[in-house]
């Protein structure tokens, strides 16, 4: 999923300052997953952002909607009806959500309530870790299923570097080595011969520095 | 040979190599480089120029290193994948051979968090196993990595590191070979403490006929103080400093720990010297560039063989 984590209340009480309405909009989809912008948090920013108005002697009218996926323009269209009811939206979804809701009221200005984080996996209650960087050109079958592109700090595609020790990274004893967990893993596959396979330099066209991505399906394409 | 570099035909003649290093500046100061190489003149065969060592923007290697070679010594370009793309390494390197500069050292890099940066993009469009090969690829096949001819190919000797001490242990072997595979010529290892780790090491690594591939620099820093040791033990990822190197240390007063420092890295080095596959020494004498004339003369490696 894609997570996101809220900004800190005062940051957004200054994008929001100039507005005595606002649209608060939530999306049903990763962001609630990850507890960071769904019908819950909706109404929890919600209050927070009242009180904090309400001690500087200014009210704050909040319209709370929590769409079913903010990225979809399908959903995004049943703002129609409440748009008018906000000087400004203000978004809890991913940056996929809040670009979509600017892209379909363009009048209107958009802010977002949560920084959006990576796309990762809950490592356990209350815990998401970074999973993938989406590069276009997936190698976790040559890597035993973890990515190092995502999990190594240095992206090395023929790691580990001098810098690991006991399975931590050198950046920091709680992050994993990729590599050490690559390795273990490829043994436990008694694929350990594979590691001497040079990776080649990648080709990052396929991610981000090709460019901003798009799929098109022409068997879907309407 | 491959090349002119002055490392190569040491190592050809079946002497040990001797190598040292030198940190550039953190401001435009030529005069800083030239004294730090002038040291080391006639007691080593190659000067490694660090690229942004520890993350932390200093002179850049490739000016250094053009520094010295016009001084008629001989730099060693280091360069770490982590601050340029290919095309950028890739063009230093043509400018490097072009100011007589005949030896590099390909590595990864420290990451950014350890340096004056933390917030820099970390490029490591390469790492440093795909920085040898485009290297090799230069020289032997005159293409660049993108497959184009090279007008006069850079001929470089192709250095890379070795950490044997870091984990997991049971690859660090495994990645020398990864190494001498893409094309490298030398190897210069993290700083040796373990003697006795090292040899567990090198034993594997002539298991695999490795150390006849490449040749083996063993890696010496000689410590300071008991402090030093003490801080290299504990807070260097990928050290492995041994109690005994500490308690040495610390068993003789302040005053004395330096001398008992260089003492200690010259009876490294006479042990070392006996280890088949061991072919030289990299000294590394962090901002104490001033002590490894005597080391290297207390090591019995003067004088230095004529290229």
């Amino acid at each position: 999923m894609i997570t996101a984590e809220r900004k800190p209340l005062e940051e957004i009480l200054t994008l929001i300052e100039p507005c005595d309405r606002i649209l608060l909009v939530g999306c049903n989809e990763c962001v609630t997953v990850c507890a960071a912008g769904g019908r819950k948090e909706v109404a929890l920013l919600s209050s927070a952002l009242q009180m904090a108005r309400m001690k500087e002697g200014r009210t704050l009218d909040v319209t709370e909607l929590t769409l079913e996926r903010q990225c979809d323009p399908e959903y995004v269209e049943e703002l129609v009806t409440s748009i008018d009811r906000g000087d400004a939206v203000l978004s809890m979804a991913c940056g996929c959500g809040v670009q979509e809701v600017a892209r379909r009221f363009k009048e209107k200005p958009v802010f977002p309530a949560v920084n959006t984080k990576f796309m990762g996996a809950s490592e356990r209650q209350g815990v998401w870790a970074e999973r993938c960087q989406g590069c276009g050109d997936c190698l976790l079958g040559l890597t035993g299923g973890i990515c190092p592109i995502a999990r190594c700090s240095k992206r090395l595609l023929n790691g580990p570097c001098g810098g690991s020790s006991s399975g931590k990274c050198e950046i920091n004893p709680d992050v994993d080595c990729a590599w050490q967990l690559i390795w273990d893993r490829l043994k436990a596959l008694g694929l350990e011969s594979r590691y001497e396979d040079i990776a080649p330099p990648k080709d990052w066209r396929t991610s981000r520095d090709g460019g901003p991505r798009r799929i098109i399906r022409e068997d879907l394409a309407s | 040979m491959k090349t002119e570099s002055r490392l190569e035909k040491v190592l050809a003649s079946g002497n040990l190599a001797v190598t040292s290093e030198c940190g550039p500046p953190r401001g435009s100061v030529p005069e800083k480089v030239k004294e730090k190489a002038e040291m080391l003149r006639g007691v080593v065969d190659g000067i490694n120029v660090t690229d942004n060592q520890t993350a932390v923007v200093r002179m850049s290697s490739l000016s250094a290193c053009i520094l010295i070679a016009q001084m008629g010594l001989d730099p060693i370009l280091q360069m770490v994948t982590r601050d340029r793309n290919r095309l950028a390494m890739q063009s230093d390197i043509l400018g490097a051979y072009a100011h007589g500069i005949h030896t590099m050292l390909c590595l990864s890099g420290d990451h950014p968090q350890f340096g004056d940066h933390p917030m820099a993009a970390n490029v490591y469009d390469l790492d440093s196993i795909q920085l040898i090969q485009t290297v090799r690829t230069m020289r032997d096949e005159g293409k660049f990595q993108g497959g184009d001819d090279i007008l006069n190919p850079p001929k470089m000797f192709i250095g890379a590191a070795a950490n044997p001490f870091a984990d997991p242990f049971e690859l660090r072997v495994a990645r020398l070979a990864k190494k001498a595979k893409a094309g490298v010529d030398f190897i210069q290892t993290q700083c040796i403490y373990n003697l006795d780790k090292f040899e567990t090491w090198m034993s594997g690594v002539r298991d695999r006929g490795l150390h006849e591939q490449v040749s083996i620099l063993a890696g010496i820093t000689p410590m300071k103080s008991a402090g030093m040791a003490k801080y290299m033990k504990n807070r260097v990822p990928g050290m492995d400093v041994p109690d005994e190197v500490v308690k040495r240390l610390s068993g003789v007063p302040k005053e004395k720990q330096a001398e008992e420092g260089i003492k200690m890295a010259v009876e490294d080095m006479q042990r070392l010297k006996e280890m088949e596959g061991v072919r030289g020494f990299h000294i590394m004498a962090i901002e104490w560039e001033q002590k490894v004339p005597e080391i290297v003369e207390r090591a019995g490696l003067l004088p230095r063989p004529e290229a």
